[in-house]
């Protein structure tokens, strides 16, 4: 201890402690501050990018979450807009059918009509074309007939037992 | 501790090894000469602890028993009846008296007393110099390479704060080394000593500290022979600027804490209180001495071994101590290192006690 006393030099000491304390000033102003704060800007811009990443992915993930729904909407609208569409096919299918059966029965009826009318047109001019015939095969007889006086009267007797009968 | 035991262990082993080889080799040598040796290293040592007036790299004595130096001489500067300055190379490596304005001065035991022209120097019966000493402020060795860690220190950091500008953030080339250190003290020895909240004024003095500690201690291994931190000037003084940081920045809850325990019974307040206040030198006291006696203690045992080369000069011993003195030299480069922290954390855990929030009792 004695040894350390005698050993203190006051000048020594002096120069350390102005050099030293001019020294922690110093690079308090040139080094430290600005290594301390670059690289604590440094490790703030880590932090808010790795930040960043975190909402981006986030927000991926909440995107492919909407898509996913959207495209579960959209199919389930597509099925409906299929089922609807099916439907209405359908549905006109089904009425044309009606329709064209309606029509069908119609012309048919029609047709029958007129085929029956014709038919009854066509055997009343054949009656009539009949009787004409009849007549002139009559007359044509009668003629024959009447040639000769006889004839004539077995003919009237003839005709009149005819009328008679029928 | 650890120190302790490491130390006394090499010294048994130094002393097995002295008697046996020198028991062997030396019994017919002139054991006049061997003490001289001895002497002389002894003196180096000591000579080699001590701060100088000038800056020598290496002395050497010629054939002739002339002293001679290499190096270059430093500013002296004393108060004594006004500002006295003048180059060391007056004293001629402490050989002879400086005349300085009608004032005579001369170099004794690394000390600057003041003599008559003749130069005498009386001494006590504890063999102190009664000379008076004048006020002493010079430019010596040790202040010389302060400044020059100072200034390489502020070159490096900041070269290395204006590369982050311009490198986006990073920094280039032996900063991206540094970066790592920096951010282990404000990681590792700050915030989890000092607390997140007020860690940040603390930061730059012990940052400083620690590179100028590590920076200091690693120069002392290397051969220019400089060695600042086993001046107890020097580590006072870095122990009184942690003690006056903690007494200024101290929350009344640390003062609380020293004049008024809480929680004990009111006796042993009183008993704490001075006890605890004690305990607030003692605690940068200790820093002064731990750094102090770790490197003083690292030097003295490397130089001893490796003036054990220059008693033996025998092909056992010679090698033996060399390789002694490598490992040794390696365990200094940990020593460098490791009391720099030492001092850095004990330093941010009394930062850490004296703006600690306590609430919770």
């Amino acid at each position: 201890m004695d040894k350390l006393i005698e050993q203190f030099s006051l000048g020594l000491f002096f120069w350390q402690l102005i050099l030293f304390v001019g020294l922690v000033l110093l690079l308090k102003k040139f080094a430290w501050g600005p290594i301390l704060k670059s690289v604590g800007e440094r490790e703030e811009g880590i932090k808010d990018a790795l930040d960043e990443a975190e909402n981006a992915r986030k927000e991926m993930q909440n995107l492919n979450a909407d898509n996913a729904r959207i495209l579960k909407e959209a199919r389930i609208e597509r099925d409906t807009l299929l089922k609807e569409a099916r439907e209405m096919k359908e549905g006109i299918i089904a009425e044309a059918k009606e329709e064209a059966q309606v029509q069908a029965n119609k012309v048919v009826e029609q047709a029958q009509a007129t085929i029956q009318s014709e038919k009854q047109a066509a055997i009343a001019d054949l009656k009539n074309q009949v009787a004409e015939l009849s007549i002139g095969i009559a007359e044509k007889v009668v003629r024959g007939e009447l040639a000769d006086k006889s004839k004539q009267e077995k003919l009237v007797e003839d005709m009149l037992k005819e009328v008679t009968i029928s | 501790m650890y120190r302790n035991r490491l130390i006394k262990i090499l010294v048994l082993l130094l002393f097995v090894i002295t008697n046996t080889v020198s028991a062997q080799e030396f019994t017919e040598e002139n054991n006049s000469d061997e003490k001289d040796i001895k002497v002389e290293i002894k003196e180096y040592i000591n000579h080699h602890l001590l701060d100088s007036y000038d800056f020598g790299l290496f002395s050497w004595t010629t054939d002739e028993g002339e002293h001679k130096h290499f190096g270059f001489p430093l500013p002296v500067i004393l108060i004594d009846g006004g500002l006295k300055v003048f180059s060391s190379s007056k004293f001629h490596h402490g050989e002879t008296v400086a005349e300085v304005d009608g004032n005579y001065y001369k170099v004794f035991h690394n000390k600057i007393y003041k003599t008559d022209a003749a130069g005498t120097i009386t001494l006590d019966d504890h063999q102190h110099p009664t000379n008076t000493k004048p006020l002493d402020f010079s430019i010596t060795k040790n202040v010389t390479v302060i400044f020059l860690v100072g200034l390489f220190m502020f070159f490096m950091f900041s070269r290395m704060a204006k590369s982050y500008q311009k490198n986006n953030l990073m920094p280039t080339g032996f900063g991206r080394m540094l970066e790592p250190i920096i951010m282990y003290i404000r990681d590792d020895i700050a915030i989890p000593n000092i607390g997140k909240k007020h860690y940040k004024k603390y930061m730059s003095y012990l940052l400083t500290v620690f590179f100028f500690v590590w920076i200091i201690n690693l120069l002392g291994l290397t051969p220019l022979g400089v060695n600042v931190t086993n001046n107890i000037a020097v580590t006072f003084a870095l122990a009184l600027i942690t003690y006056l940081l903690t007494t200024f920045t101290a929350n009344k809850n640390y003062w609380k804490h020293i004049f008024w325990m809480p929680g004990v019974p009111g006796p042993m307040k009183i008993i704490l209180a001075p006890i605890e206040l004690l305990g607030t030198i003692i605690k940068p006291f200790s820093l002064m001495i731990r750094l102090y006696a770790n490197i003083t203690a690292g030097h003295i045992v490397l130089m001893s071994i490796i003036g054990l080369m220059f008693i033996f000069k025998s092909w056992i011993g010679s090698p033996l101590s060399f390789g002694l003195a490598f490992a040794l030299a390696l365990l200094e480069l940990l020593v460098a290192a490791l009391q720099a922290y030492i001092f850095t954390m004990l330093s941010a855990l009394y930062f850490g006690s004296a703006v600690e929030e306590h609430d919770d009792h």
